[in-house]
């Protein structure tokens, strides 16, 4: 069986590396044949080993080779498959095959198919690296290598120049996060004298009361070490502060966005959490920071989805806010729910981006929702398809009966932070309903002003709008299955009365002295709790009905009432103005001054030039009788014979 | 064939292609001929460096393959050769850099050519025997012997402003040489002898030591080079022709770290301890200072210098942590650097030699018309990025983590060059390959031809090979290291008093 799994890790490599290089001589269909079939196949072998391996408590790790051993440190390739892993397999195999698939129609007329295929598959297969890595430098390496990937298709249509500023912008708020990231490793190493996953976790409750010397103070070691990580978190999960890559990123095709920037990448931050949950369990502060990062990012980034126009950028907000609820469940340290959360999410996540691209695809590439409307009597399919995908993200369902799969996750959070009873979880439980206030009015916002009213676009575009053909329809259906399907399916071995069972030793939770874990605290909240998010998600579809089709003078209206505060929302809270202003600017100008002003200012002027023209003048005035450049030698000579001299006056002296 | 001065092969092999270039290559043909006996000459030179390696027994300790000549037998100095796990892989470094820069001079050099073939493989005996000296004097006349066929490709084969580059490179470089040579009389007069192991055998007086660990860092801080004598590097890489940069940036800025390694660690190791944060201020200011300088930079070569820079501050850095993983990942960040940064000139060299400018703002796009050349800078950037997989990565991250175990404050500082290193290589490569096509000339630009693609290809399949089984070379450097840090060790524990007595020497 480790056969089995080692070749679904490889399938999305060999099928990037034949696309890749020779692509020319496979052809687009041969390129598109040859992914596609490989990822299929890799996302058949994740179910097996999610079976096998999940549902049949059966974890076991494969060493794969030698990789870096330096001294005592010691890093080597080895895939561990544990639940937690599979899970992530599976969601990562499942939506990238659909992605593939898809990215067959949506590319169709793109010049560079292999490519495209290529860099989608080389991309699966970092994060399947990611995923299955059996120490933290084998996860640095995925977490790269997503994030070049993430750079080469965000930049894919290189002609753009807004596409290359989001692809260099990705990459080096990726950077920054993962600057943290290092650190946190070499704290680990510097701590538990190792990186592999096994003997970190078995040791980390002997490293409680642990001090580490960082930065000149004297800190608690594993609390340190857990925030240093954690920032590389951040910043692949786009978390509030090292989220303005994000937004931008939706200048990639939107294949791409779906796969990476909502179903997979992204998430890798909360896989980390939860991955690390072993130690980040022994760092209370850390965690309670988790909790309220995420829930400030979920509420922040409603606020900003609920002003934009881009269709992307809607859904790419959304995806914030929605992985700031998987983050401030984590943080809660309900895993499970988090990591319960992710998957649901990247389901109807994925059905959302895909579907936009059917429609931005239908309008002749249109994605100003403001330049659309009126449309679904034209693609029907799809506006059923972005109905589910909305459903399900906004968690609509009747509780205790049934729901979509948002409805099953999301509660389970909101449960969550409710059942805390902490000041965290209070302020997340609160900044949580108010996001999915907000995520059921611009879900269904962009519902409206995509699908319904008067056509705004002009005729020639809508004389050409028309439904997708099936290639690209039916890993929508398949996802739409998901979004149906997969909270209802899941909760019981995720998160229901047993989940230990399913987790296994891949998460650990510390329980309280009664103990009982946070999931059975959520269980037992009283119904009011589980009703509220229902009720209200249900006013913010009234609301969004009220503002774009009953009276559609009444968002002109509020903006000109509450003009300062739209702006803020509408400007994404001046981040990116501030972070130009305070970073970028600055390390251009300082750049420039310590090179004019540095190098040829002060050193060059004093260092060689100064020598050099110093020689010149004692030279000329000495003799003329060198010729050549031998005063240069004779000069360096001088200083030669001065410095020795100096040498032993001193030693003398001393 | 184990009886066979392999080293001496190596070693003075290329010079006797010199010499027959100078002396037999005559006619119409004059040119071709050069070429082809550098090509042969330097083949066959790096065929048997792998013989070398073939014999080396990794894993152990101590000089391998030793030869020994007498020489000045009245002061007891012989020249010796041998090469031991911090050596040989500089050795093949250098074997191997130099038939791809004959090959990469092939077409863009065509004034002298003969002369030129001649100073590139005088250049390979100066390298390759600067690694393997084993005794003071040889180490001496080698390593200062490279400057002089270097000097004269920057200052014949030149730029614009070759001149003054070259000038600039000289006076810095031998400023600190005359001191390193007064250091070494020093030296062989107190030992009495020359031999590399004997002096490292040798303990000498903490006063002393300090002295002559300044005397050598004067040199090989200019070699590195480390900030603030690093202006020499821009200036030269811009007006030296490719292979110039290509063998200045592989093989020269080693060096200096190299030095380090073979004599401040082991042979002053109180004064190594005592001046570790001089070194770690130097190195941060390397590496932030001109990692931001690069950001700035509107010249291609100029970039990637200052990047150098950058990147040996890690080696200086990791050097001198004293840990086994900062000495080994500065090791290996110079070998990856070595094979890297001399790619990222090579790149420029094939644009260069199309365009003949270096203006990063004359280019952009050049994706559509070169594609097989984006994708190979693409690989350079990454692992001068220092993308994980890839050889940039195994050498910082060890160096880092070395850091880290001995000062966090030194780590941190170091590791923001992640994200400015991130910054300026992304910046280079979207203004240079990505983008419109715009600049009309650039309109009939053609892709990599054969003789091209036969240079980057190993170089490609070499980074990726020291990035994902690293182990083939570290375990060869691993024991040299500990053989080195050893002999730190055990001097350093006397440090405290003698750190004492020296405060109240000064004084």
């Amino acid at each position: 069986m480790n056969a089995l799994y080692v070749i679904a890790i490889f399938l999305p490599l060999i099928g990037a590396l034949s696309a890749g290089l020779f692509g020319r001589s496979l052809g687009d269909r041969g390129s598109q044949l040859v992914t596609c079939s490989a990822l299929i196949l890799a996302a058949v072998l994740s179910v097996i080993a999610f079976i096998d391996v999940g549902l049949g408590h059966n974890p076991r790790s494969v060493e794969l080779m030698r990789w870096i051993e330096s001294g005592n440190f010691e890093a080597g390739w080895a895939l561990r498959f544990d639940t937690l892993s599979v899970v992530m397999m599976c969601v990562v195999t499942i939506v990238s095959a659909c992605v593939h698939v898809y990215s067959v129609g949506y590319m169709s007329h793109d010049h560079s198919k292999p490519r495209f295929m290529a860099y989608l598959s080389l991309f699966t297969f970092a994060m399947l690296m990611l995923v299955t890595a059996d120490n933290l430098v084998q996860m640095f390496f995925g977490w790269e290598g997503v994030g070049v990937c993430s750079y080469l298709l965000i930049g894919f249509w290189y002609d753009r120049p807004s596409a290359n500023a989001a692809a260099m912008k990705a990459f080096i708020v990726n950077r920054v996060g993962d600057f943290g990231f290092a650190l946190g490793i070499f704290g680990i190493f510097l701590l538990f004298d190792t990186v592999s996953f096994d003997t970190i976790f078995g040791a980390a409750a002997q490293f409680t009361d642990a001090r580490i010397h960082f930065l000149g103070l004297d800190l608690d070691a594993i609390e340190t070490l857990c925030f240093l990580l954690f920032i590389g978190a951040m910043g692949k999960s786009a978390q509030l502060g090292l989220h303005t890559w994000l937004p931008d990123a939706m200048e990639g095709p939107t294949p791409v966005s779906a796969l990476i920037h909502a179903a997979t990448m992204v998430t890798a931050g909360v896989f980390m959490v939860c991955r690390l949950s072993p130690i980040f369990e022994y760092a209370p502060n850390v965690l309670a920071f988790v909790t309220i990062v995420g829930a400030a990012t979920a509420f922040f980034a409603a606020t900003v989805g609920l002003t934009q126009f881009d269709i992307k950028r809607v859904i790419a907000y959304s995806t914030c806010s929605q992985l700031g609820y998987m983050f401030f469940a984590a943080g809660l340290s309900a895993y499970p729910a988090a990591m319960f959360h992710l998957t649901t999410h990247a389901f109807f996540k994925a059905l959302l981006f895909l579907g936009a691209g059917a429609v931005i695809h239908a309008m002749s590439d249109e994605q100003d929702m403001r330049k659309m409307g009126g449309i679904r009597g034209h693609i029907k399919q799809t506006y059923i398809l972005m109905w589910i995908g909305s459903l399900a993200l906004a968690g609509v369902g009747i509780p205790g009966v049934i729901g979509f799969a948002g409805f099953y996750s999301k509660d389970m959070i909101l449960e969550v932070a409710y059942g805390a009873h902490t000041i965290p979880g209070f302020i997340a439980f609160t900044l949580g309903i108010a996001a999915a206030l907000m995520t059921a009015f611009y879900s269904w916002r962009l519902i409206f002003m995509t699908f319904h009213g008067a056509p705004r676009a002009d005729e020639k575009v809508m004389a050409h709008v028309h439904e997708s053909p099936p290639i690209m329809l039916w890993p929508l259906y398949v996802l739409a299955l998901g979004a149906v399907i997969s909270g209802v399916a899941l909760y019981g071995p995720f998160v229901g009365h047993h989940f230990q069972e399913f987790w296994g030793d891949s998460i650990v939770i510390l329980a309280n002295v009664q103990g009982e874990t946070i999931i059975d605290k959520a269980h037992h909240v009283p119904f009011w709790v589980k009703a509220l998010p229902v009720v209200v998600t249900a006013l913010g579809i009234y609301l969004a009905w009220r503002f774009y089709i009953k009276q559609t003078d009444l968002p002109a209206k509020t903006v000109a009432a509450f003009e300062g505060l739209h702006a803020f929302f509408f400007n994404k809270w001046y981040f990116d103005e501030a972070y130009d202003f305070l970073f970028v600017r600055p390390a251009k100008w300082l750049g420039r001054q310590l090179w004019q002003r540095g190098d040829i200012g002060v050193i060059d002027r004093f260092g060689p030039d100064g020598i050099s023209s110093m020689a010149k003048r004692v030279a000329d005035r000495a003799s003329k009788l060198q010729s050549g450049y031998v005063y240069h030698y004779a000069f360096a000579m001088l200083i030669g014979v001065v410095a020795l001299v100096a040498w032993r006056i001193i030693q003398e002296g001393a | 064939m184990s009886g066979a001065p392999l080293l001496s092969l190596i070693t003075f092999g290329p010079l006797v292609g010199a010499l027959l270039i100078l002396l037999f290559a005559r006619g119409p043909e004059k040119a071709q001929n050069a070429r082809w006996v550098a090509l042969w000459a330097s083949s066959f030179v790096f065929l048997v460096s792998l013989l070398v390696w073939a014999q080396f027994e990794t894993g152990l300790p101590g000089f391998q393959l030793r030869e020994t000549y007498e020489w000045f037998p009245e002061f007891n100095i012989a020249f010796q050769l041998g090469v031991d796990g911090l050596s040989i892989y500089f050795v093949l470094l250098s074997t191997f850099l130099t038939p791809i820069c004959i090959l990469a001079s092939w077409t863009s050099v065509t004034t002298r050519v003969s002369e030129y073939m001649a100073a590139f493989l005088a250049l390979e005996t100066f390298m390759v025997g600067m690694f393997c000296a084993l005794d003071l004097i040889g180490f001496y006349v080698f390593f200062e012997g490279v400057l002089i066929p270097m000097f004269l490709i920057i200052g014949v084969w030149g730029g614009a402003r070759r001149i003054y580059a070259s000038f600039k490179f000289f006076l810095y470089t031998l400023l600190g040489s005359v001191l390193m040579l007064v250091a070494i009389v020093a030296m062989i007069a107190t030992v009495g002898g020359s031999g590399i192991e004997e002096v490292t055998a040798y303990s000498f007086s903490e006063s002393m030591q300090i002295w002559l660990w300044l005397a050598f860092f004067a040199s090989f801080s200019v070699k590195m080079p480390m900030w603030p004598v690093h202006t020499w590097l821009p200036d030269a890489h811009v007006e030296a022709p490719t292979a110039g940069s290509v063998i200045l940036a592989g093989v020269l800025l080693k060096m200096g770290g190299y030095g380090f390694l073979r004599f401040s660690l082991p042979m002053f190791p109180d004064a190594s301890e005592f001046f570790t944060p001089l070194v770690y201020t130097l190195s941060i200011v390397a590496i932030i200072y001109t990692s931001l300088v690069a950001l700035a930079q509107t010249d291609m070569k100029k970039l990637i210098a200052y990047s150098s820079v950058a990147h040996m501050g890690y080696v200086t850095l990791g050097i001198f942590t004293g840990t086994a993983q900062g000495v080994e990942g500065a090791v290996f960040q110079m070998l990856s650097h070595g094979i890297v940064s001399a790619a990222l000139f090579l790149c420029v060299g094939v644009v260069y030699d199309r365009m003949h400018t270096r203006e990063i703002s004359r280019y952009g796009g050049l994706v559509h018309r070169m594609p097989r050349y984006a994708a190979v800078m693409m690989v350079f950037t990454m692992a001068s990025v220092g993308l994980p997989g890839t050889s940039g990565f195994v050498g910082e991250f060890l160096v880092l983590a070395g850091a880290f175990l001995d000062n966090t404050w030194v780590a941190a500082l170091a590791a923001t060059g992640l994200v400015l290193g991130a910054a300026y290589m992304l910046m280079l490569y979207r203004r240079v390959i990505f983008g419109r096509l715009e600049h009309d000339d650039l309109k009939t630009i053609t892709d990599l031809n054969w003789r091209e693609a036969a240079v980057f290809a190993p170089l490609v399949l070499l980074v990726l090979w020291m990035g994902i089984y690293p182990s083939t070379f570290l375990d060869g450097i691993q024991p040299a290291v500990a053989e080195t840090l050893r002999h730190a060790a055990t001097a350093t524990a006397s440090l405290s008093d003698s750190a004492a007595a020296l405060v109240a020497q000064m004084r």
